[in-house]
Parts: C-alpha cells; sequence; structure tokens
C-alpha cells in the first residue's frame, strides 16, 4: 500500500525534520531551498499528512517548559495480576502512556501531572490501590530529544 | 490593535470577548492550543493563526521564537512516522554509567542518529542500577541489539552493565494535551 517516496518527499523530510521558518511566507522561502514552487511544497505535505507519512507538522511542544511535573514510573506486578494493576492505573487521567516491558520490571508509565504535589499524590494512589511499588525515574537531565530519519 | 503585556490575572473570561487586553501567558497559551494539531497548511500560516485568536501576525511570530528561545517550543518541523518509513523496532536501553562521567556519555549517545531520547534517571539500588537511558530505533529487534552493541563499543569500560527492555504491549496512549481553557 505504501508507495516508496519519491526524491522531492525525502528531500522535504530529510530536511524539514530540523526546522521551519518563522517569517511572513515560510513555505515558499522552504519551497525555495528545496528548489520546488509554494504551492507544491503545500500539496506534497498535505498529502503526506493524510497518508500518514509526516505524524505532525508544526511547532512540538516541550511540556516540561510549560510547566508541571512529569516522570517515567515503573512497576514490577507479577503477571497474574498485570492486567487488573494495568486497567487501575490506565483509568487516571494523569497517566500518559503505558507500556508493558519484557523485564521483571514489566510496567512502565508516563505520569503528567500539574504540579509536583499532584504527582506525589498520584504515585501514593498507585501504591495504595494496588499494593505494588511505584518506582518514580523523573529526569534528571536531558541529553537528546528527537530522532532525526534519513530517508 | 494594543497588546497589554502586564500580567492581569481577572483577564481570563474576557478573553474570548476582549483579546486585545490577552496577555502574554494568555496569549502563549493560546497559540500552543492553536496550534497543537499543527500548522495551517497555508501560505501564510501564522496570519491565519493570528486572526483566529485576533491579534496581528508580527505577534504571533515574537511569541513563537521567544518560545523556540526559551525552549518551550523544541522547534518548529515535519515529524515523519518512524513506523511507516520501516523503524517499527524500538528498544529502551538502559546503562549503568559512573555519575561522574555521565554528562559527556549522555551527550555522546543522544548524539547517535538511531538514538530518539537520551535521558539521565535515579537508580534503585541493588535493583536498578542503571542511570542513563537511550531509546534505540531500527527495522527490527536484530538491528536494534545491533545499535546496541554499537553503544557498549563506545562506552567501554565505562559500561558497567546495560539490558535492553522492548515493549510487548502498549497499554494506553493518550499523548499529553494542552487544555484550552487555562
Amino acid at each position: 500500500m505504501d508507495e516508496p517516496l519519491d526524491e522531492i518527499n525525502r528531500n522535504i523530510i530529510n530536511t524539514l525534520q530540523y526546522g521551519f521558518p518563522i517569517c511572513d511566507h515560510p513555505f515558499r522561502e522552504a519551497a525555495a531551498s528545496l528548489n520546488i514552487t509554494e504551492s507544491e511544497l503545500l500539496e506534497r505535505i498535505e498529502v503526506m499528512r493524510e497518508n500518514g507519512i509526516l505524524t505532525r507538522f508544526g511547532p512540538l511542544f516541550n511540556a516540561e517548559e510549560m510547566g508541571g511535573a512529569f516522570s517515567l514510573c515503573a512497576m514490577k506486578v507479577p503477571a497474574t495480576e498485570f492486567d487488573s494493576v494495568a486497567e487501575k492505573i490506565n483509568a487516571l487521567p494523569q497517566v500518559a502512556h503505558n507500556y508493558q516491558r519484557d523485564h521483571a520490571m514489566n510496567m512502565w508509565f508516563v505520569l503528567a501531572t500539574e504540579t509536583p504535589e499532584e504527582k506525589h499524590k498520584t504515585i501514593e494512589r498507585i501504591e495504595q490501590q494496588t499494593g505494588y511499588r511505584v518506582y518514580d525515574m523523573p529526569k534528571e537531565k536531558e541529553y537528546f530529544v528527537g530522532l532525526y530519519l534519513k530517508v | 490593535m494594543r497588546y497589554a503585556l502586564h500580567r492581569n490575572p481577572g483577564i481570563h473570561h474576557q478573553v474570548d470577548s476582549d483579546k486585545k487586553h490577552m496577555n502574554t501567558a494568555d496569549l502563549d497559551h493560546q497559540i500552543v492550543v492553536a496550534t497543537q494539531a499543527g500548522l495551517p497548511l497555508d501560505p501564510q500560516p501564522y496570519h491565519r493563526i493570528a486572526e483566529q485568536l485576533g491579534v496581528e501576525a508580527s505577534l504571533i511570530q515574537k511569541r513563537m521564537r521567544q518560545m523556540l528561545e526559551d525552549g518551550r517550543i523544541r522547534r518548529i518541523a515535519a515529524v515523519p512516522n518512524h513506523y511507516k518509513l520501516g523503524y517499527v523496532a524500538n528498544g529502551m536501553s538502559v546503562w549503568n554509567v559512573p555519575d561522574e562521567r555521565i554528562d559527556e556519555l549522555g551527550e555522546q549517545l543522544g548524539a547517535l542518529e538511531y538514538v530518539s531520547h537520551c535521558y539521565r534517571r535515579p537508580r534503585y539500588l541493588p535493583e536498578w542500577p542503571y542511570n542513563l537511558f537511550a531509546m534505540v530505533h531500527g527495522t527490527n529487534r536484530n538491528e536494534v541489539m545491533e545499535k546496541v552493541r554499537r553503544i557498549a563499543l563506545l562506552l567501554s569500560d565505562a559500561d558497567r552493565g546495560h539490558e535492553v527492555l522492548f515493549s510487548t504491549k502498549i497499554l494506553k496512549k493518550t499523548g499529553m494535551r494542552f487544555k484550552s481553557s487555562t
């Protein structure tokens, strides 16, 4: 179903992954550096948004810098209780995503809360409701975020 | 159109009816809400956002430049779907490296083209000795494992133990959404 990308689309992805201008006519400016017209660039981005080649076109926000408290949390949950614990955790609106991983620490979820207090309360609540310890692993330092795929 | 820069905590209720009195924090928040699904695909996207919010396009551009500068916006960009491009495997590699070298090593791992996220996180001794996390992407698990071996070679004797955790199931994925009301 997925056709291979032509050279122009590859060029668009390889170039615009790194940034897009802020100015009155940003598509014109970006198109000039790609040697295509403004309308062709707009049309191609629209098509790639629609067919899912691009998951996003626009600003990428850093949620932490917007305020709020975030953490990656891990738990060791016995297989027999895994589904019921997952259900309790997923029901909380503060849980942004949750993955099962192949390790003794088998449940990994991200908490996104508005304040550090809310984060601590949410962790306590999960520990009380499930009876298992939550290993709170907030990021202490960010070295890199992003994935630049050369296509 | 005039634009009030002072913070007025009572202004929230007036935002819709009296946009010219919006303060900077309110405007920035509205820009986030207006663009979180993406930039308008229009020759003048910043003008379209400006019209929607009832301010000048130059002000939208100024605020977005400011958010880029202070890190609230990482970048404005096209984000390819790595699954559609064949990068269907990813493993969370976790490393036990000496604390005194972690910044230098974290920067090195983060610079690798196949690492998408690289963070320092707390250890929980003795059961969790790992302080450096790097998400490694590849077209299959073997390729991910091969890249992890390359990282191990790069770290050399700073690698005091590592593991790779593959996800076996997505249990929840809502992503972050910024609410339209503050």
